[in-house]
């Protein structure tokens, strides 16, 4: 009898060595670098192994510069990743490329997709398919220095709501010399890091206009909401003098050295910004029109399936995607990283609404756009050049945004694959 | 190569090895230009693959449509057409021009100026030009993200700091898109400034003295000796230099992408030189073909502008 339990014991011992060595299967995963994601992802490989024991997966990462080249000519040669994760602004050209797959459906229902993500996750549809998912997500905030609130006179529990409040309080933080030299910001105003978004996504919205029709191919904004957005952004250097494009060089830097009442950034700062001693800063959510409408700018890296991931290998790609996309994996990203979870359920938790530093951002979600850019770089540029024109030329904003648009309609339409 | 080829027969074995068939069959002349040509081989090969089968390869890609993901298409001149009609192809061609038309004049003045001095000068003499190489071996990236600071509005930057104090109005600098790309091209020419007094230095040092000598006991005034001795002596060096500084000019990158990083290319595209567009081209857009376009276009500039200057300071024999 002991021995007949013995052999079946050995028996199933060598079947599951037997069955696991048949699954074992490695699959490749690829992202750019960066230390805390690179860490969160070592954890969550580490996870998904002891869960997956038949499964390993590898990570490959490459400086943030080379990364999309690598990806695009590991595919040309053959040898690509079998999970990557992408810019959702790459998806199209991506999908046109060939190097991603759709996602199963039977793995990843529609339904569900649609449901439990925020639904800034469309931007990953093309047609009747998904192409990824994320694990995180980012969005918009203003950051405010406490301290200088306090020392303008304001109340530094009570930021800025409303676009109005946002100027107000930003005129009595601003200082000057005697000579008119600025000296603190009471806002930054930098094109060239977020506040195109700002612009695109938000002021047009709440000035009553659409940024883009046609899924973000058509250029909406050479309109009367397009003008009244640069308008305002302008006059705030212009008129209110509340800061001046180009101070401390990036308007982040200013606001980490001190040197600025107020900046408009993302989730992907906080790591920067929590490293600063010489002040106490605070979050709140982007400033409201006057008749309360909000809007916000969110963006976020997907993870998708290589097109070239078959058999085995498609199976524990599906596998590995599931996990990276879950609440659990979320969280440990969250924690490492300081991004926020793309599911709802695992971002508007009661913990995370509370956090001063979180709510905002999480609340911005819930409203915000994405912007389907088809050359990110370039339509950046040209919101910086609009920007430019008017501050530094004298050009009416009229013409400035007419020019503009024709010129972002054209860099769309070359872009087209 | 004649000269080589005699130093070569003069060393070599007498009799040559007789018994081997591969002596037997060819002559010693023959043999020596197996090995030259074996040896030669190497880098001639490495050469090709590495230097010229890339370049052909960017003139054919500059005919296609090629974006990384698909297959290049043929589309003939398409590429080329289009640079010619875009004008911000033509407004970096522009800026191009300026750092070279500007640039290279006024770096080979300010470092003949600093090294004909330099060379009289005998205190601490190592020290000062050392302190004019160091530039030269600092990187780049860290040496235009000072000039940055530099460039800020008071109270922040130093030299709007110093204007203010001598009374002189406030200056935009990076920020403006009438100075912009003078205020990059001081950085530029300041950090070759270092290399180009060095050479100019060992040019000046290569005149033999008695020329001097010779000249000061017929009554030769400075500046005639400068005009009549050293420029026409030191021709040689001048001719080097201009065509060094001016391909630096012509490929101007690093000094413009890191001191405009937020905007590269300065605001409104006023500092933006012809391998600034290449590069966002290629690698900001992935218009490959339409990059190859550039590229062309920049190597037939690049090659006009060696020629024309070798064949204009040329030795007049």
């Amino acid at each position: 009898m002991r021995k007949a339990t013995l052999f079946a014991g050995l028996v199933a011992g060598f079947s599951t060595f037997a069955f696991n060595a048949a699954q074992a299967v490695e699959i490749e995963y690829w992202q750019y670098v960066f230390d805390t994601r690179v860490k969160a992802m070592d954890q969550l490989i580490t996870e998904f192994q002891k869960a997956n024991p038949g499964i390993t997966v590898k990570q490959v990462t490459f400086p943030y510069a080379d990364y999309q080249t690598r990806v695009i000519a590991a595919n040309m040669a053959g040898n690509g990743p079998d999970v990557m994760q992408l810019f959702y602004g790459w998806l199209d050209k991506f999908v046109a490329g060939g190097l991603l797959a759709p996602l199963p459906k039977d793995a990843f229902p529609h339904a569900k997709i649609e449901s439990d993500f925020f639904p800034i996750v469309k931007a990953m549809k093309r047609g009747d398919d998904y192409y990824g998912l994320p694990t995180a997500v980012r969005s918009l905030a203003l950051f405010y220095n406490k301290k200088l609130f306090t020392e303008a006179g304001l109340d530094p529990n009570s930021p800025p709501k409303t676009l109005d409040e946002y100027v107000a309080a930003a005129q009595k933080i601003a200082k000057r010399d005697a000579s008119g030299n600025l000296l603190v910001e009471g806002s930054t105003l930098d094109m060239g890091g977020q506040d195109h978004q700002w612009w695109r996504e938000v002021l047009i919205r709440q000035f009553g206009g659409v940024p883009y029709t046609d899924n973000d191919q058509k250029v909406a904004y050479n309109s009367e909401a397009g003008v009244k957005a640069l308008k305002f952004y302008t006059s705030l250097q212009l008129e209110k003098k509340i800061g001046a494009a180009g101070f401390m060089d990036e308007g982040q830097a200013a606001f980490r050295g001190g040197k600025a009442g107020m900046t408009i950034d993302g989730t992907f700062r906080l790591g920067a910004f929590k490293s600063i001693k010489d002040f106490e800063w605070g979050v709140t959510e982007l400033p409201a029109n006057a008749q309360g409408v909000r809007s916000n700018y969110a963006s976020y890296f997907a993870n998708g399936i290589s097109a070239k991931a078959k058999g085995e290998e498609l199976e524990a790609s599906k596998k590995f995607l599931a996990y990276i996309t879950s609440p659990a994996a979320m969280d440990i990203w969250l924690k490492t990283v300081g991004e926020l979870p793309a599911l709802r359920s695992a971002a508007l938790t009661e913990a995370n609404l509370k956090d001063p530093i979180y709510a905002p951002f999480l609340k911005g979600l819930e409203y915000a756009h994405t912007t389907l850019f088809m050359d990110e770089q370039a339509q950046r540029q040209n919101a910086i050049d609009m920007t430019n024109r008017v501050l530094l030329q004298g050009q009416s904003v009229e013409d400035s945004i007419k020019q503009a648009a024709a010129a972002e309609q054209e860099i769309i339409d070359a872009a087209k694959p | 190569m004649a000269a080589i080829e005699q130093q070569g027969a003069a060393s070599g074995r007498p009799g040559g090895s007789p018994g081997t068939s591969f002596g037997d069959r060819f002559s010693m002349r023959t043999r020596r230009l197996v090995w030259v040509w074996s040896f030669l081989a190497l880098p001639i090969l490495f050469y090709a693959i590495i230097r010229f089968y890339p370049t052909f390869q960017a003139f054919y890609l500059s005919f296609t449509n090629w974006d990384l993901l698909r297959p290049a298409k043929f589309i003939g001149f398409a590429n080329y057409i289009k640079l010619f009609k875009d004008p911000q192809f033509w407004k970096v061609f522009k800026n191009t021009f300026t750092y070279l038309i500007v640039g290279t004049p006024i770096s080979l003045v300010v470092a003949f100026t600093i090294a004909f001095f330099l060379d009289r000068v005998r205190f601490m003499h190592s020290f000062i030009r050392a302190l004019y190489f160091l530039p030269f071996l600092t990187t780049a990236a860290a040496m235009a993200w000072v000039w940055r600071w530099f460039y800020q509005p008071p109270p922040i930057g130093i030299i709007n700091d110093v204007f203010g104090m001598l009374g002189i109005p406030q200056q935009p600098f990076i920020r403006s898109t009438d100075q912009a790309l003078f205020s990059i091209m001081v950085t530029a020419i300041w950090a070759g400034l270092g290399f180009q007094i060095i050479i100019f230095m060992a040019g000046l040092r290569a005149i033999p003295g008695t020329f001097y000598e010779a000249a000061r006991i017929d009554g030769l005034g400075e500046w005639a000796i400068l005009r009549k001795i050293t420029l026409p002596l030191l021709k040689p060096t001048t001719v080097f230099l201009v065509v060094f500084s001016s391909i630096g000019f012509l490929r101007i990158f690093d000094q413009v992408y890191n001191m405009t990083t937020n905007d590269p290319g300065g605001p409104l595209g006023s500092t933006k030189p012809l391998v600034l567009m290449i590069y966002q081209t290629a690698f900001n857009s992935y218009a490959m073909g339409y990059a190859a376009a550039q590229t062309v276009v920049l190597f037939t500039i690049l090659l006009i502008v060696s020629l024309l200057q070798l064949w204009i300071l040329r030795e007049k024999k």
